[in-house]
């Protein structure tokens, strides 16, 4: 056997190889294009989805953007408030707005809630549906259940359930993309941590939505009377929740006649106090608006469970820290 | 007049991508648009040219002497890469503008097999020098009309009413091989 066989082409091969890597070593120093070393930082922090989610052509155009002052920290819907943080870190800055928001469907009209006004027969996509008579539930208001917003999702957190859309929480990042394409704009972003919604955005007159849809928002303010912190606001012939009042009591859910105000119940958390922590001030109970707190003065407190209704007042009203909520 | 038939030849009677089908991946995947057709075909172009004459010089003076010319693909891919990589860097410090022109599509270019094919067809032709880098500089230019042609059709076929079965590559594959058997016409243009 020919040694030489095996020999020559190791030899030169590699040998290529090596002269190709010292050229590239020497040619990466001598030709290095000096960058902003807080680009490469931010774009390790970065997710690396290259999802598209924030307007920019990929991450690397994304860190370029944030470093060059184009694009806001809190910009990356994927990486969410963490990311802002650490991004904030490493630019310098605070991260404003922080709280997690998600895409919610102000919508609950679904297939057995809401009168169809003719048969669609059309294409799939809810704009060329809005394009005929304003889609083909009778309510004009309402989601047209034809899912060009899931078609939009690029998180496969949106589905259109029983002729309506819903959005998977967990899922959602935020990215606005489904908000963009929805012709009838009842996508909106809220806060994650708000539990109550109002799921209608029919400005008719009651006894008009009610011909059209079951659990349409009726204007009867049942809802206004029951917030006890000012959280309703009434315009239109439409509830709408000031999210900063809302301290997720869910009143207005439990008065509202036609269930057009959701919230899951199963959240709703319970004050409890803790008697080695009490010291009987009395504070909680003269702030608890719905009389949930009994106890007298210098003695130890107790929350009546079937009244409280998770308002949290007096969690942060306590002193002590001695009211957990649970 | 030699030079004139290896060009001819090498553009249209054996397009290297309608006629000897290389570089069939981009030519599917970055035909969305005329813009960046274009982008991606200049790129090539231009290591074509380089590879070509590159690999040459790698086989006459290296591969033939040692008697090792079957390690010719191994050789050339590394001749490739290589030189994509050195011509990346040097274009992002000389010319940051062709830098961002051409972006993305240079280090593609390291995995196209239209550039290894095309320095082997050379060296297969027993071409000097002169004639190679011409067949390189051919061969890119029949990738880039190939390309460029095909971007304009796939950009009207977005609008165009197709049936849902063959809404997207299906269509594409077909209108590729309608374009190839267009292509066809060309044979016995030169002998």
């Amino acid at each position: 056997m020919n040694i030489n066989g095996i020999l020559w082409p190791v030899l030169t091969l590699g040998g290529l190889a090596i002269l190709f890597g010292i050229i590239l070593a020497y040619a990466s120093k001598k030709f290095a294009v000096e960058v902003n070393p807080k680009t490469a930082e931010v774009r390790d922090a970065l997710p690396s989805a290259n999802c598209g989610g924030c307007g920019f052509a990929g991450c690397d155009a994304f860190a370029e953007a944030v470093v060059s002052g184009k694009a806001a920290i809190t910009g990356c819907p994927v990486g969410g408030a963490p990311l802002a943080v650490k991004l904030g870190e490493i630019m310098g800055v605070t991260a404003d707005a922080t709280e997690k928001h998600v895409a919610r469907v102000i919508c609950c009209g679904d297939s057995n809630n809401a009168k169809e006004k003719y048969e669609y027969q059309g294409i799939t996509d809810c704009k060329a549906a809005e394009a005929l008579a304003g889609g083909s539930k009778s309510c004009r208001y309402g989601c047209t259940g034809l899912g060009t917003c899931v078609k939009a999702c690029p998180f496969d957190a949106i589905h259109v359930i029983n002729g309506v859309a819903v959005v998977d929480e967990e899922k959602c990042t935020a990215c606005k993309k489904c908000i963009a394409v929805c012709p009838k704009n009842i996508i909106e972003l809220v806060p994650t941590s708000k539990e109550v919604r109002v799921l209608c955005k029919n400005q008719e007159k009651g006894k008009d939505v009610m011909q059209s849809c079951k659990v349409g928002c009726i204007a009867c303010q049942k809802c206004v009377k029951a917030c006890k912190f000012d959280a309703i606001v009434f315009e239109n012939n439409l509830a709408r929740i000031d999210y900063s009042k809302c301290v997720n009591c869910m009143m207005c859910a439990e008065a509202c006649p036609t269930k057009t105000i959701y919230a899951n119940f199963n959240n709703r958390k319970k004050a409890f106090v803790h008697d080695d922590k009490c010291i009987g001030c009395t504070i909680c109970s003269k702030h608890c608006n719905f009389e949930a707190i009994e106890g007298e003065l210098k003695g130890k407190h107790k929350v009546l469970e079937d009244k409280c209704v998770g308002c949290s007042k007096c969690y942060e009203k306590c002193p002590k820290d001695a009211i957990e909520m649970r | 007049m030699n030079l004139l038939l290896i060009l001819l030849s090498v553009i249209l009677v054996n397009n290297m991508v309608l006629s000897r089908f290389l570089g069939i991946c981009p030519f599917l995947g970055v035909s969305k648009k005329v813009e960046t057709a274009m982008g991606m075909s200049i790129a090539v172009t231009f290591v074509m040219a380089i590879a070509s004459v590159m690999s040459w010089l790698v086989q006459t003076f290296l591969l033939v002497p040692l008697k090792i010319e079957f390690m010719q693909t191994i050789a050339f891919i590394l001749v490739i890469a290589g030189l994509v990589q050195f011509v990346e860097m040097v274009i992002k410090k000389t010319s940051p503008t062709l830098y961002q022109a051409l972006g993305v599509y240079l280090p593609l270019i390291t995995t196209n097999c239209a550039v290894l094919g095309i320095a082997i067809l050379s060296i297969g032709s027993n071409y000097n020098l002169l004639e190679t880098l011409v067949n390189g500089i051919g061969g890119g230019i029949s990738f880039t009309l190939a390309i460029v042609l095909f971007a304009g059709v796939r950009e009207r076929l977005e609008t165009a009413p197709i049936p849902k079965a063959l809404q997207g590559f299906p269509i594409a594959m077909i209108a590729a091989s309608l374009f190839s058997i267009a292509f066809l016409g060309f044979q016995g243009l030169i002998k």
